[in-house]
């Protein structure tokens, strides 16, 4: 089996604003609200450059971001990403 | 438009109301209260007070609110509470028809151009504190709506009758006679009667405020004053408004800016006297 490949919006559909580590987003094409916790912004920043599977977008963010693509990191990512894809953010390809 | 015979149209604040009524009743008594208000040049919204059926405005009367904005399923209301049907026809079209302003299921008062706003759930207490706050000092700008403009950030004040419910009633001993509505028993909120703001704050209606301090008061605690996180208020605020997602993108950066600037504190209170107590101190400790 495939690891999925998501997709996003590019970053001009949202409108982010932080608020004490959270990240409030307004997406523009439904209109919805969503608050979301790290690293589930930066997960959706990293959509981005492209469509990508949760291994993939590990190895941008660790461009950017202290973090390191253990297995830990890809089940979590894997767990946002299912939680991001469950509210219209992300989709897959 | 069937069954309007009588009517009235007044100004609040930034919105014009105009409210038609089947029966003399409700709109002499709304004539009453609201008193001295100006009318508006063109109303914004129409408030209809219609015969739940057509002849039920003479058998049994009772009352359907009806206006641009209806819900489908409101129970009718007796007669006998034809002014509350008002207050609560003018509430339903400010809720579901507003579109100038962001909407904070909030009450507010104002001291020296600032205002401090007061959410929370219904019976937590905002409406009587607010009155109180409004007999002791400060400017009452609403007791149930404040208006945010998006653009600026200034709170406009919607200032119509307090509604006092049960036993609030008995804490305005002081309140001249005649700045109160008729006593309403067993309507579906229980006891209610109107209370009209003072008359500066009628006076000033039009003049918004920067708001300066949030407060989730809560009644029947052991008095407590805590700090509430940005993004709690922020959740809190939306849920409380009935028009942030149809005003989109504006209302989630107006919302968001207002949760950046403005400090909120929830305040568990055992009593009213407390209650204002507490609220001075906060504001005071906001002053510092």
């Amino acid at each position: 089996m495939t690891d999925p490949v998501y997709r996003a919006d590019p970053p001009t559909a949202r409108r982010a604003v932080e608020i004490e580590g959270l990240t409030l987003v307004y997406h523009r094409p439904s209109g919805l609200t969503h608050i979301l916790a790290p690293p589930a912004p930066e997960l959706l920043d990293a959509l981005g450059e492209g469509q990508a599977d949760a291994e993939a977008l590990l190895e941008r963010l660790a461009r950017n971001h202290d973090i390191e693509a253990d297995s830990d990191a890809r089940a979590e990512a894997e767990a946002r990403l299912a939680e991001l894809e469950a509210a219209g953010l992300v989709w897959r390809a | 438009m069937a069954g309007v015979r009588h009517a009235l149209a007044l100004q609040v604040g930034p919105v014009g109301l105009r409210i038609g009524s089947a029966w003399k009743r409700p709109i002499d008594e709304l004539r009453a209260l609201y008193r001295g208000y100006p009318a508006p040049a063109i109303p914004d919204f129409t408030v209809r007070l219609e015969p739940a059926k057509p002849w039920r405005r003479f058998v049994k009367p009772s009352i359907f609110i009806g206006g641009d904005f209806i819900l489908p399923d409101a129970a009718p209301l007796a007669l006998a509470h034809g002014l509350l049907a008002a207050e609560m026809g003018m509430n339903l079209q400010m809720a579901l028809g507003q579109r100038r302003f962001l909407l904070l299921h909030a009450a507010a008062v104002e001291r020296e151009g600032r205002a401090l706003l007061m959410t929370g759930v219904s019976g937590a207490g905002k409406s009587t504190l607010a009155a109180l706050l409004g007999e002791r000092g400060w400017r009452l700008m609403g007791d149930e709506f404040a208006l945010l403009e998006m653009a600026t950030g200034l709170v406009h004040a919607f200032p119509r009758a307090v509604s006092l419910k049960n036993e609030a009633v008995g804490l305005f001993g002081d309140v001249a006679a005649d700045r109160f509505g008729p006593l309403m028993e067993d309507t579906p909120k229980g006891a209610i009667r109107h209370l009209r703001p003072r008359d500066d704050a009628i006076a000033r209606m039009t003049e918004p405020a920067r708001p300066a301090l949030l407060l989730f008061p809560r009644y029947g605690f052991e008095a407590e004053t805590r700090e509430i996180g940005q993004a709690e208020v922020f959740v809190r605020l939306t849920q409380a408004s009935t028009n942030y997602v149809a005003l989109g993108e504006a209302a989630f950066d107006a919302l968001t800016g207002f949760v950046r600037e403005i400090p909120a504190r929830a305040i568990d209170y055992p009593n009213t006297d407390t209650a204002v107590a507490m609220v001075e101190r906060a504001w005071a400790e906001w002053e510092r």
